[in-house]
């Protein structure tokens, strides 16, 4: 998977769910790793056209909750409407987040995610920036 | 760090972690296991999230695990937790995100040996008549008037609709109907979700076997649900698809707020909770109730679509092609039911994750067929592996808040079995074997490789020999249709 050493993305062992470890060095990078990671774990591939953008905003208490929110936002719109997103703007300040992710069409999934869970989930600082380790129900 | 040391060995098959092991635990936890495969339970975080499952507030008697264990998520896969009602807690994380995710049974008397020709034709029927893969959507597209329907009656809703009879209901967990849900209480997007979702299958773990009853065990239990050595029966593993994932998103994000209004203080975030009589409890329990309702209509019309199956491939050509229900069990569910603890009965919130309710003879839930029996329990085994029907026993009731195993039990990564079978190799041992397989997708087979699982029968073996259910029949698989 991902190995750019400021940011990216790393599935962890998990007897019967997904876990996926997350790096960046902010939070807006933590949030796009874990997207680029969360795909990449259901095996989407996407058509290249037409692209589509989405706009969203979330208001969140603290880092995980928008962690949560964030992925549970994006699995929502790829269940709903079949579409997968690879490219995010992203902007978190004052407990608000703002969000434009662009993608397409989903020409295939290989596994499917039921839910992204909060289970030990601790956006911790390292010396990496911002870490944590998401658990996915499959 | 926890150990077996710090464990008490009750007997051969049950263990018990003292409340002094951690400070926060508020019950003991029990253990149903051998040592072996409680030693295996060290390997991955079961055990830690079993103590874990016993610091919610309002728990009675023990938090419980069943020899099928493996780490989950905030709560272990395979535990049972009972609070107080109604001051005890609902922990939605507690009863996972496929809500009423359960087994359904249907009995035949087709012998077997005299359609062994048909079976690949069945596979292909059974295939093409029950929806299944990821984000499958059915043949019904429900208006959200409908969909309310099914959430106030669920299988109710299915045998007015010509999807079921009489004995289905009769033999399904509550009559396949949980009163006291409110579809006021579900999301649009969860609605939006589970309109197209009705009467699918889904992927993962979920799937639909034909089995061939191997070896009975108990004549009269075997008797009264119609099960003979040699015959076919289906089995249905699935529950409410996006539906009930949905609501189960909704509110374990609702809850993190709950918990710090009610100053509840917990070791992980997944297991966040509200009491049953706050407003965020109640509100819960009626949509959880919802998606429960889904489930049971969902796995009615998969049933009615696998004895379409049954008929396009075999009328005519052996004598009785019928599908009979045997039982239809939940494995993820929270529910409010009488229980005796410290000699007095009371009323409880049952968590049961990945653990089967298992009532014993003479309970009032139970149809008059099975009064004298028990409670059907389904157990299916991984793939290619046996399974088994056993019945509840009365020491399920006294000791496991009248509950018992659910499967297997996953010991390996998902990722390990892909890296360690390839899907198309599985398939070709497995038709060798003799077993069908339709699969949606060759690496999700290997995900679900026998090997990736427990041995099923060291599982039952645990139950039986705890008491806590009893051997009735053995299963072999001879059809797998996964998605």
């Amino acid at each position: 998977m991902n190995s750019h050493p400021r940011a990216g993305y790393r599935e962890q062992p998990h007897t019967a769910d997904w876990a996926l470890e997350v790096w960046a060095s902010d939070l807006d990078g933590l949030l796009q790793q874990a997207a680029r990671g969360m795909y990449a774990l259901m095996q989407a591939r996407l058509t290249g056209e037409p692209r589509e953008v989405y706009r969203f905003e979330i208001n969140a208490p603290d880092r995980e909750i928008v962690l949560v929110t964030f992925l549970s936002e994006l699995l929502y719109f790829t269940q709903r409407d079949d579409v997968g997103f690879d490219q995010f703007d992203l902007a978190w300040a004052g407990q608000q987040l703002t969000a434009t992710v662009e993608g397409a069409p989903i020409e295939s999934i290989a596994k499917e995610i039921k839910a992204v869970t909060y289970h030990n989930l601790a956006v911790r600082e390292t010396e990496r920036g911002l870490e944590a380790t998401i658990v996915f129900d499959v | 760090m926890i150990g077996l040391n710090s464990l008490k060995q009750i007997s051969d098959y049950e263990w018990e972690i003292p409340r002094e092991v951690r400070g926060d635990m508020r019950v003991p936890v029990r253990l149903f296991a051998t040592r072996e495969l409680l030693e295996a339970a060290f390997d991955d975080k079961s055990i830690e999230q079993a103590i874990n499952a016993a610091t919610l507030p309002g728990l009675v008697g023990n938090v419980i695990v069943m020899p099928d264990m493996h780490q989950g998520y905030g709560f272990p896969i395979g535990g049972v937790a009972a609070t107080r009602f109604p001051d005890g807690v609902i922990s939605p994380g507690a009863i996972g995100y496929d809500i009423n995710c359960g087994v359904r049974l249907l009995g035949s008397s087709i012998d077997y040996a005299a359609i062994t020709d048909q079976l690949d034709d069945l596979a292909s029927a059974l295939n093409e008549h029950c929806p299944s893969g990821v984000g499958s959507k059915g043949a019904l597209r429900l208006s959200e008037s409908e969909l309310n329907h099914v959430c106030e009656s669920g299988s109710k809703w299915a045998l007015k609709k010509g999807y079921a009879t009489e004995q289905d209901l009769r033999r399904t967990e509550e009559g396949g109907c949980l009163d006291g849900a409110d579809p006021d209480k579900v999301s649009d997007r969860a609605k939006e979700r589970g309109r197209t979702q009705l009467g699918t299958l889904g992927a993962g773990n979920h799937f639909i076997e034909v089995d061939v009853v191997d070896k009975v065990f108990a004549e009269d239990a075997a008797q009264a649900m119609g099960l003979r050595e040699g015959c076919l029966v289906v089995q249905i593993h699935c529950g409410s698809r996006g539906f009930g994932h949905q609501i189960c998103t909704d509110y374990v994000q609702e809850l993190q707020g709950a918990v710090k209004r009610y100053k509840i203080t917990l070791p992980d975030r997944e297991l966040v909770c509200a009491p049953l009589n706050s407003p965020e409890g109640q509100a819960y329990l009626a949509a959880m109730r919802c998606a429960a309702n889904f489930a049971f209509a969902n796995r009615q019309i998969l049933a009615h679509a696998a004895r379409q199956a049954f008929e396009a491939v075999l009328a005519g050509k052996t004598p009785n092609w019928y599908l009979h229900q045997i039982y239809d069990i939940t494995h993820n569910m929270g529910k409010i039911e009488t229980h005796v603890v410290a000699g007095e009965r009371i009323k409880v919130c049952v968590h049961r994750k990945g653990a089967t309710r298992a009532f014993g003879p003479g309970s009032p839930e139970l149809p008059d067929e099975y009064q004298t029996i028990g409670q059907p329990v389904l157990v299916p085994g991984s793939m290619g592996t046996a399974s088994w029907v056993l019945a509840g026993t009365a020491a399920s009731m006294e000791r496991s808040f009248g509950s018992s195993c659910h499967g297997a039990g996953r010991v390996m990564s998902r990722h390990q079995a892909k890296r360690e079978v390839r899907g198309e190799t599985l398939r070709r041992e497995l038709e060798a074997e003799g077993i069908h397989v339709r699969a949606g997708s060759l690496p999700g087979l290997a995900e679900e490789a026998p090997q990736a699982y427990k041995n099923v029968d060291a599982v039952v073996e645990t139950v039986a020999g705890a008491g806590i259910a009893r051997l009735v029949a053995r299963l072999k698989p001879v059809a797998v249709i996964k998605g």
